[in-house]
């Protein structure tokens, strides 16, 4: 829940007056907001916490990261279907998770 | 050493270690805030690879088992209603209320949604204007920043169909009443580093002091823990008690101001009860005065709650580091991820979950 993942900026938008950002997440692309590191620049890393950048950091740790969380099976729990991974864990049908998960 | 293989820099890993072991002449023990860095241990083994004296403690930083039971049972209640979207982190579905969880509630019909970032609940507000749409906001300080703004922007926007449900805990106040325990056997912290991205690390010092602890700011991939425990193990045998950054790539000392700046004005101190462990005074965050028409709990006045906690569950103790989750008579036995008696067993960050998932074999087999 305090997982923070590493992200590579790849373009800019604002949105309703809100600085926002298309992230690539090894391979999973999410919004993110920038509000809290607004100086960050297109091709920069940022650590992302629930959709919100909260600190900058350097390309080679990012990358290192990236790596070993997917490794871990990390991002799986960080970008998977919630519904899914419940109904596993609860080792019942995944039938709630057809509609309304937009995670 | 059986798990070194597993580590990203195996090389690496065994430098650490050898460090470690090196330094050591007497028993420590630490404990680790965060229920991240505690599954990272017990997945890799770390805590099998240190000297066997050195004993790491599991803490309480896992949001999802520090909620109280009673806002559990308040988040079910209002998700139940017809005219509710109610949305959380998946970690969430699972965590049992009183009779049932989140997850329950969906297959029983109520509009349950799992969401990436509040951001997602507030649009979804903003799209179903004819609906009431409740996030359920818990989490440490790493979280708290996203719900800030998000409530920030429902405020600036418009958005009168949405609503937090607040449950926010603070780590250095949960520092401050383990050691204050009587029986607390912590000597050292490392210390939550996303925590620390947020909110800096100022306030550490004085409790480093207080209690002499040192407390060391750790990442939480493997190398990062180890790093963190070889600088612990570093200062205790040296009798120093100090604030050290062991994840500076993520951590500024002075943290991000423009987020502290957002929790100021959207939050306040509160006093807040930890499950499992009671009553911790000024250790959470409420929605602030100016923000108090978001909050979802005035919004739907749910009052008739009479939690019943298992009376078999021993969370508490394993939250406060009394405990290992094995030592639980209930453990793999009347609870399991399948069948959870609290959020423990069940979150991704819970201990128990922890030991289940990566322990339970060799466990039964110590046993048998």
């Amino acid at each position: 829940m305090c997982l923070a993942v590493p992200g590579l900026v790849v373009s800019l938008e604002e949105r309703d007056g809100t600085q926002m950002a298309d992230v690539d997440f090894g391979g999973v692309r999410k919004d993110v907001c920038l509000e809290y590191i607004p100086d960050v620049q297109v091709g920069e890393y940022v650590v992302v916490h629930v959709g919100f950048a909260i600190q900058k950091l350097d390309e080679q740790s990012a990358k290192d990261t990236l790596a070993n969380f997917e490794r871990m099976g990390v991002l799986e729990e960080e970008f998977g279907d919630g519904f899914a991974l419940a109904a596993k864990q609860a080792g019942v049908e995944h039938e709630a998770a057809t509609e309304g998960a937009s995670r | 050493m059986k798990y070194l293989d597993e580590f990203s820099d195996p090389d690496l890993a065994k430098k650490l270690l050898d460090q470690i072991h090196e330094v050591t002449t007497q028993s420590w023990a630490m404990m680790e805030v965060c229920g991240g860095q505690t599954h990272s241990i017990i997945r890799h083994g770390i805590d099998q690879l240190l000297p066997s004296g050195v004993e790491l403690i599991h803490g309480p930083g896992c949001p999802v088992c520090v909620t109280p039971l009673e806002i559990i049972d308040k988040a079910l209640e209002i998700a139940k209603r017809p005219e509710v979207i109610f949305c959380s982190f998946g970690d969430m579905l699972r965590v049992p209320g009183s009779s049932e969880d989140l997850f329950q509630i969906k297959s029983e019909g109520g509009d349950v949604r799992v969401v990436y970032s509040p951001l997602d609940a507030l649009n979804l507000a903003r799209e179903n204007p004819d609906r009431q749409v409740v996030f359920f906001g818990i989490g440490f300080e790493t979280t708290a920043p996203a719900n800030a703004m998000t409530v920030y922007q429902a405020q600036r926007l418009g958005v009168k169909n949405f609503s937090l449900l607040v449950s926010h805990v603070l780590v250095p106040p949960a520092i401050a009443a383990i050691m204050e325990s009587p029986a607390c056997r912590v000597q050292a912290f490392l210390a939550a580093g996303h925590v620390c991205s947020v909110m800096g690390t100022q306030e550490y010092p004085p409790l480093a002091d207080k209690y002499g602890v040192p407390i060391v700011v750790t990442g939480f991939e493997p190398l990062d823990i180890l790093e963190g425990i070889r600088r612990t193990v570093i200062q205790l045998e040296e009798g120093r008690h100090e604030l050290e950054n062991a994840y500076p790539r993520a951590v500024r000392d002075e943290g991000n101001v423009a987020a502290m700046t957002m929790l100021r004005d959207v939050f306040e101190v509160t006093d807040r009860s930890w499950r499992g462990i009671g009553m911790i005074p000024q250790s959470g965050w409420q929605l602030s005065e100016k923000y108090a028409a978001f909050d979802a709990e005035h919004r739907f006045e749910v009052t008739d709650i009479h939690t019943v906690a298992s009376p078999l569950c021993r969370s508490g103790a394993v939250l406060q580091g009394l405990i290992k989750p094995h030592e639980c008579a209930a453990f793999g036995k009347e609870c399991t991820p399948r069948k959870p008696l609290g959020a423990t067993m069940v979150s991704s960050e819970g201990a128990c979950a922890a030991y289940y998932t990566y322990r339970r074999l060799e466990l039964v087999d110590a046993h048998e």
